[in-house]
């Protein structure tokens, strides 16, 4: 158990960063997980082609709340190509890719790592991750 | 403080007949506590099930062969099975189905749409079952029907005081569960069709989580219909019954057509069988009928007594445990007659999903989620809940391992 709530979990369930509503966001995108009911807003502001501003508004796990909480840290200043790289790189680790795991580009994100045991869960961890996608392609569209 | 199970259900012999019972799940042994979704097995009808394949497979109602004679018999004979446990006057009111959720849905498409005009009323409560709720939805985008909902209290059971204001002469048909599946509240259905019979409304009992744990007495209630799921109370997936009074049956227009459910068939036209056949086109869950009469034979044989005194104790003993557990907010009634045991809870600080997580490590088999009753959440104010559901092969014992392992989450989260 200890190896799937890590500490920085619970400490990003119980204290979400960027937690808010975004005035003048370029992307809003609102994404649930019907199987589930866990669910999230997602918004961007976005300067220059990068992300200026990453604010969400959720409702769920400590595992897709800290996800998304960790994601929209480690987005913030980069473009959207980075980001979706980023996504990318999460989503094999979440699929147990032991290089993703170990890829600093995640930082703290590689405490999810241990989710990728727990099949059930992976779909928590991605959610906040599955808006960011959509957001993006939205922004591209 | 522990509460004794009463000496007339030996639960350890019993629960040797549940073959899945007896198997370790990460580590530990299992604790298998959502009935409420399924029931497991035990190794009659599972046996049942493999015999009827080993030995009397064959087709229904058409082979002129012995081997053909003998399926049909089996098949009929567990008609008649589930006539006598449901006591319904008539085994041709029992129709077989795939479940509860096919049953309210033939309901909805056959009776509803012959009987359910524009303006029409139909009465369901806030705390009925997707399957009991989206397919009165549907045929009302039909016709143009009105759904109506009685409300519950703060104990989850039903405003009694709102349902007369509820009922007009535009009532047609009241629908609502026997036992809440997300709450185990049992609702007053007897008083529920008394009161809808004086506007002349029709009554579905949805007794998917009622006839696992009640003694149903579809005479005794007064209702027109009742639905069954076989693999909550023990038989296997697939199968369910649907009882109606049989001038309902008759009445109603055919659900799916095909292969025996028909009397003559032209190229233009067809008439149908007699009830109930006229309601099982095609080839039937044969084995699944027959293991559903080994479920309720394994039922009877342990009598509705024993199991409500069973239920009783485990509704006693987890009300007492999960009450004392610190930050832990149980839903449905506090009086444990009014209700199975069913817990549903949240726990401050920890999320259902969590919760289910550090219990499954323990190798607890809880649900968490919206239990097919999103409104009911929302009713709540809760996204989810945890919901630990007990049967008969529960123990007083394994609610406290449940107990215990909240703690753990509680530890983990604090």
């Amino acid at each position: 158990m200890a190896s799937l709530f890590q500490e920085l979990i619970l400490d990003h369930y119980k204290r979400p960063r960027n937690r808010g509503e975004l005035d003048g966001a370029d992307v809003d995108v609102h994404m649930k997980n019907p199987t589930c009911g866990d669910e999230v807003r997602l918004q961007l502001r976005i300067e220059d082609g990068r992300i200026a501003d990453a604010r969400f508004i959720g409702e769920g796990c400590s595992i897709s709340q800290a996800s998304i909480s960790m994601m929209t840290q480690a987005i913030k200043g980069k473009t959207p190509e980075e980001a979706l790289a980023l996504a990318a790189r999460f989503t094999e680790m979440m699929h147990g890719d032991a290089d993703a795991a170990r890829d600093r580009a995640l930082g703290d994100l590689r405490s999810l790592a241990g989710v990728s045991k727990y099949p059930v869960r992976i779909r928590c961890a991605l959610l906040g991750w599955n808006a960011l996608e959509k957001g993006l392609e939205d922004l591209d569209s | 403080m522990a509460t004794v199970v009463p000496a007339l259900l030996d639960v350890a012999a019993l629960r040797e007949e549940f073959p899945a019972l007896a198997q370790e799940v990460n580590g530990h042994p299992l604790i298998y506590l959502d009935s409420a979704a399924t029931a497991q097995r035990p190794r009659s009808v599972i046996e049942t099930v493999a015999e009827f394949y080993r030995r009397d497979n064959a087709n229904v109602h058409r082979g002129l062969y012995d081997l053909s004679r003998r399926a049909t018999e089996r098949y009929e004979a567990a008609r008649e099975t589930v006539a006598r446990f449901v006591n319904a006057a008539d085994p041709a009111e029992i129709v077989w189905v795939r479940g509860t959720t096919e049953a309210v849905n033939l309901v909805a498409m056959t009776w509803g749409w012959a009987n359910i005009r524009e303006g029409d009323e139909i009465l369901l409560t806030i705390l009925e079952h997707h399957s009991n709720l989206v397919p009165w939805q549907l045929l009302a985008q039909r016709t143009g029907a009105r759904l109506r909902f009685l409300d519950i209290d703060d104990q989850g059971r039903l405003r009694l005081d709102m349902l007369d204001d509820l009922l007009t002469e535009r009532t047609r048909l009241v629908a609502l569960g026997h036992v809440s599946n997300a709450l185990g509240t049992i609702h007053p259905v007897r008083e529920v069709v008394e009161r809808a019979k004086r506007v002349g409304a029709r009554v579905l009992v949805d007794g998917a989580q009622g006839a696992p744990h009640l003694k149903v007495d579809v005479q005794a209630l007064g209702c027109d219909f009742y639905t069954i799921s076989g693999h909550k109370m023990c038989g296997p997936m697939g199968i369910g019954v649907l009882w109606a009074k049989r001038e309902l049956l008759e009445e109603m227009p055919p659900y799916h057509g095909g292969g025996e459910m028909i009397h003559v068939v032209e190229l233009e036209r067809s008439t149908w069988a007699e009830v109930p056949h006229k309601f099982e086109a095609g080839t039937p869950n044969v084995a699944g009928a027959v293991g559903m009469a080994a479920a309720v034979e394994f039922l009877e044989s342990i009598g509705h007594d024993a199991l409500w005194a069973h239920e009783q104790a485990l509704v006693r003993h987890g009300l007492e445990r999960l009450g004392a557990v610190p930050g832990l907010r149980l839903f449905g009634p506090r009086n444990p007659e009014e209700r199975t045991a069913v817990f549903s809870f949240v726990l401050e600080g920890v999320h259902p999903h969590d919760i289910a997580t550090i219990l499954d490590a323990e190798g607890i088999a809880v649900r968490a989620g919206h239990h097919c009753a999103q409104p009911l959440m929302k009713r709540l104010g809760v996204p989810a809940t945890a919901r630990a559901s007990c049967y008969l092969y529960n123990t007083p014992d394994e609610l406290d391992r449940l107990v215990d392992a909240l703690d753990l989450a509680r530890k983990i989260f604090g």
